[in-house]
């Protein structure tokens, strides 16, 4: 495909959701009124996210999958000549993941809320809000200006709030006002680093930054630029000490927001570790690499802990909290491999990321069912004394969630699998300079945190898919356990792509490391 | 060259400009015949006057466009040097479109509280328009003498317009407080002016600016002192730290849209002040001007920001109270690189910064002053709580207050207002600032925290039992006035724009002004 037909593709792709955004919020054309005014909002939804996603799918396909490290269907223009500051959009193999990720997950998130409208205020501004949401993600994912990803990366959370406090579940306020404050604190020393990286380096361009490989850089405005961008990145991430803020926002976020919030957003922190800090401030990483991987190595092991005492039995423990806990581990794994700044961990790193999204998401989705179904997300109250046996009562919800289950505790043959595995492979042999004694220590750590993600998982399995000694029929006959239905085909339509995906990464993972690989060598080899 | 020192002397009156005085002059003949078709009309067709001011703010706007090289000078000696005391530069004109601009808004959503509250509308509009003509005289004057005489023109019509409210006792003891403190402050600044004409022997600012350089040593503590205390009355209309005390109760007091006015014209006037003195006429005195500016921004700012902080939004009076708190911290950012202009080398870039933050903070200080009028008529105590739920009430007004507060907080959407804060980062990262730019980052936070809590009340349900009382007043009330509704939409407008063309304003940040 011509370069051209790129361009516009990638433009459109950013430019879709955000118009259609703005259309969600005007009166339905004639023609398209549908039986409600919810309904033709809902269905506008679908339309444009099902666009964004089969113009994902074209620009994957032009993409020239033989050259991934070269930045693809480019645009280059200025916008602020006062400030330098250009509109500057590209992808390469480490991005294409990402934007295709972040259209599939909206779409699917858009195609489960027609069918199950989420309780709240109106369903106009929800699906405003959650196009909203795709345009800044997958802007984050495309731009290639330090100042434009930060306005990006703000973007996001104006929607994410508002999807948190308005349509969410109990404690959303809180959880919702925790998140932004959060975020923001943390993305505030992000603009200070981002703009003393522009100002010292002389350009705001992600590209022409790293091409210099922060030769222009002195050693200490890189070590205070990666201490100041790490930490709003840390944030978001979330990277151990700073993550206090996931299990409130998703215990209380609707199943849609925890999906993405899961799924897109704590990627940018991943990414943007990878896409600026690692090539834009070598020096600077390279100092600060060994306490990111402390972090990580913590955070693996405290996640997998906390999600252990949330499975016990009488600690009323929150599916939904135990998920999010298990996403620190997970992406304790991914800040690991960052850090050990070998293209083996930070392909380890990106393809962990992915995994993460579609896996994540996908059980978030069954959690959500499963709340649907029965009114709680309480792991006491759910399993009641004996276990809710799903296998016996909806065997395919319970298949699924045993599948998620084992796919999240990376299981050889599914997604999960590789990135750990890489990561833990990259930090046997981290890059030249760092102590190869402390990685050890590290990655020992993860193989331990490995362990107990299986251990809680297996419980979670055990407590919510067994059990129920076979009485659930009388106690149903009596009208105590409401019947429940099983999977039903819009749930099967917005998951069996992620259960799709998860399979071919876990068996092809290949298909993807081709991807990220060649331009991660770049990244870390300085453009060359 | 005898001979044309010769011809000089004989004419020794100055020629005048008549095109390049046009917008100031516009205002004043404005507030003039506003004074004089008072006395001529009846009471119930007072709501002319209204028309005439608005008319008069957009003639004098008009009368910038033919000044747009900025080439232009009048008032100017005619021997010696030819130093000019007039001048409409580019610098000139951007703050008098700012002040007229920010006037004009003011006047748009003055309309509906002169009618409701029976303000006198005769002196309303006059005092509005002298003031404004003050205030577009500041930025084009180039001598001591208009500077303060321009600064005054702007300040007293001020003072009345703050106790204009009869009979209402918190309006009256504001604008005497506001009174007092201005006049000490004045007092301070003319001795400051005097010390620089001992030391001098000039009032012209370039002409200060040679004699400073090569000052008698023996008046040096002389001149010192002068820049000192010079500043010092600049430093009270931006509401500086320690001169911030009158802000809270004048804004309180005042008539909402003249707090409005207060917090960006009367601001605009006293940043212009500070910049055309330190950068023009005391650029030799920088070692002493530019550690204290960046002191007392930092000052400003904290403690705007944290007292803006600690009010309750249950609390009468509490969004006025926060705006006119935000504004003494967004006054600390506006200093922030004229303190930069006293260490980098290139003073009139960084001063392009404070004069684009200025123009994005006029829009949307004014358009959130707007729909503060506009919730006023229905919650007469202006309690952030009654924002609760404006979203269901009346969707426009709580987007676009929703808008300005992002603008002001600096977050996305509101995209000028994040790049106006990084073009002044910038400026203080350039001068070596770091220290202020590390406070700066931790107040932009702080004010982060009290413009979002204030813009989720807008979004969030309606409390059941405070809308009671107020609903039957809400439901005769609930149609929006046009000419409010007019100073809204041109806030957001102006925002909106900014936002998708940053270029607009940031300009001025590369560009040299001065």
């Amino acid at each position: 495909m011509s370069h051209t037909v790129l361009q516009i593709l990638l433009l459109a792709i950013v430019g879709l959701p955000l118009a259609g955004a703005v259309a969600a919020l005007l009166p339905a054309p004639p023609g398209l009124k549908g039986r409600s005014p919810e309904q033709a909002v809902l269905r506008h939804g679908v339309t444009v996210t099902g666009a964004v996603l089969a113009l994902t799918v074209a620009l994957a396909a032009g993409f020239d999958h033989d050259r991934p490290a070269r930045m693809q269907a480019t645009t280059d223009v200025s916008w602020i000549p006062a400030l330098g500051i250009r509109f500057h959009l590209g992808v390469d193999g480490v991005s294409l993941p990402l934007v295709v990720l972040t259209s599939l997950l909206t779409f699917l998130c858009a195609l489960y809320s027609y069918y199950r409208v989420p309780d709240g205020p109106s369903p106009k501004a929800f699906v405003a809000l959650l196009l909203l949401l795709e345009a800044g993600s997958l802007a984050s994912f495309a731009v290639l200006d330090l100042v434009l990803f930060f306005l990006a990366f703000e973007t996001v959370l104006v929607p994410m709030y508002f999807l948190i406090a308005r349509w969410g579940g109990e404690g959303r306020e809180r959880g919702a006002w925790r998140f932004v404050l959060y975020t923001l604190l943390g993305s505030v020393v992000m603009l200070l680093g981002l703009l003393l990286v522009g100002i010292k380096g002389g350009t705001f361009d992600m590209v022409a930054l790293a091409t210099d490989n922060g030769s222009g850089l002195s050693h200490s405005t890189q070590v205070i630029a990666v201490l100041a961008i790490g930490a709003g990145l840390a944030v978001k991430a979330p990277m151990f000490p700073l993550h206090s803020w996931l299990p409130d926002a998703h215990t209380a976020a609707p199943t849609v927001g925890s999906v993405l919030l899961a799924g897109v957003l704590l990627k940018m922190g991943t990414y943007g570790l990878v896409r600026i800090v690692l090539p834009v401030a070598p020096d600077g990483a390279h100092t600060f690499a060994p306490y990111l991987a402390a972090f990580a190595a913590v955070g693996i092991v405290y996640g997998s802990l906390v999600c252990l005492a949330l499975a016990r039995r009488g600690s009323g423990g929150d599916l939904k909290r135990l998920i999010a806990y298990s996403s620190v581990g997970h992406m304790g794994f991914v800040l690991l491999g960052i850090s050990t700044l070998t293209p083996t961990g930070v392909n380890a790193a990106l393809f962990a990321n992915i995994a993460h999204g579609l896996i994540t998401g996908l059980l978030f989705f069954l959690v959500g069912g499963i709340k649907d179904r029965y009114g709680t997300t309480d792991l006491d109250r759910l399993s009641g004394p004996t276990g809710a046996a799903l296998y016996g009562r909806a065997p395919r919800l319970g298949g699924l969630l045993a599948f998620g289950a084992v796919a999240s505790l990376g299981l050889p043959g599914l997604a999960g699998f590789w990135g750990e595995m890489l990561a833990m492979f990259a930090s046997f042999r981290p890059a030249d300079g760092l102590s190869r004694p402390a990685y050890l220590t590290f990655m020992a750590l993860a193989g331990l945190g490995t362990l107990l993600t299986a251990a809680y998982l297996l419980v979670v399995v055990r407590r919510v898919c067994m059990g129920g000694n076979g009485e659930q029929h009388t106690t149903a006959a009596k009208g105590a356990v409401p019947a429940l239905a099983d999977v039903r085909p819009y749930e099967f339509a917005a998951w069996t792509p992620l259960v799709v995906l998860t399979v071919l990464a876990g068996l092809w993972p290949a298909a993807l490391l081709g991807l990220t690989d060649p331009a991660v060598q770049q990244l870390l080899g300085g453009g060359n | 060259m005898v001979l044309l020192a010769d011809s000089a002397a004989v004419s020794l009156v100055q020629s005048v400009d008549w095109l390049a005085v046009a917008p100031p002059l516009i205002a004043a003949v404005a507030a003039l015949a506003v004074l004089v078709a008072d006395l001529f009309l009846p009471a119930e067709r007072k709501h002319v006057l209204g028309g005439v001011t608005v008319g008069g703010l957009l003639l004098a706007g008009l009368a910038l466009i033919p000044l747009r090289a900025g080439t232009r000078s009048t008032f100017c000696l005619t021997g010696g040097s030819h130093t000019c005391s007039y001048e409409a530069d580019h610098f000139t004109l951007v703050l008098q479109f700012l002040v007229i601009g920010g006037a004009l808004l003011t006047a748009l959503l003055s309309a509906t509280t002169v009618r409701e509250q029976e303000l006198p509308a005769g002196e309303y509009w006059f005092l509005l328009l002298s003031s404004a003509a003050g205030a577009a005289l500041l930025p084009a004057s180039r001598d001591l003498a208009t500077l303060v005489v321009a600064l005054e023109v702007a300040s007293l019509p001020a003072f009345a317009l703050v106790g204009l409210r009869r009979g209402d006792r918190r309006s009256s003891e504001a604008a005497l407080k506001f009174f007092l403190s201005s006049v000490t402050a004045t007092a301070v600044t003319l001795l400051g002016v005097s010390f620089v004409y001992a030391a001098t022997g000039t009032l012209h600012l370039t002409d200060v600016a040679h004699s400073l350089a090569a000052v008698d040593p023996r008046l040096a503590t002389l001149a010192r002192t002068g820049v000192v205390l010079t500043l010092v009355g600049f430093a009270f209309k931006t509401a500086a730290v320690p001169f911030h005390f009158w802000v809270p109760d004048a804004y309180a007091g005042a008539p909402l849209p003249v707090a409005g006015y207060l917090s960006v014209v009367g601001k605009a006037v006293g940043f212009t002040g500070i910049a055309l003195v330190t950068v023009i006429a005391f650029p030799t005195y920088s070692d002493v001007w530019g550690p204290a500016l960046a002191v007392l921004a930092a000052l400003t700012m904290t403690a705007g920001n944290v007292a803006a902080l600690r009010q309750r939004p249950d609390r009468k009076l509490s969004a006025v109270r926060l705006l006119a708190w935000s504004s003494v911290g967004q006054a600390g950012y506006l200093l922030v690189p004229l303190a930069a202009a006293g260490y980098g080398s290139d003073p009139g870039h960084a001063v392009g910064a404070t004069v684009a933050y200025a123009l994005m903070y006029a829009a949307v200080n004014l358009g959130a002053f707007a729909v503060a009028v506009l919730v006023g008529r229905t919650a007469a105590h202006h309690r952030i709580a009654d924002y609760r739920g404006l979203y269901a009430r009346s969707p426009f007004a709580a987007l676009a207050l929703a808008f300005f507060l992002l603008c002001l907080a600096g977050l996305p959407p509101g995209v000028i207002g994040l790049f106006a804060k990084v073009t002044v980062f910038s400026a203080a990262v350039d001068a070596g600032l770091g220290w202020l730019a590390a406070v700066m980052a931790v107040n932009v936070v702080i004010a982060l925290y009290y413009y979002l809590q204030w813009t989720a009340f807008l979004f969030r349900p309606a409390g059941e039992p405070e809308g009671t009382a107020d609903g039957e007043a809400a439901a005769v009330k609930t149609r929006m006035p046009r000419s409010l509704g007019a100073a809204i939409g041109l806030a957001a407008a102006a925002g909106l724009v900014l936002s998708g063309a940053p270029q607009l304003v940031l300009r001025y940040a590369s560009g040299s002004l001065l």
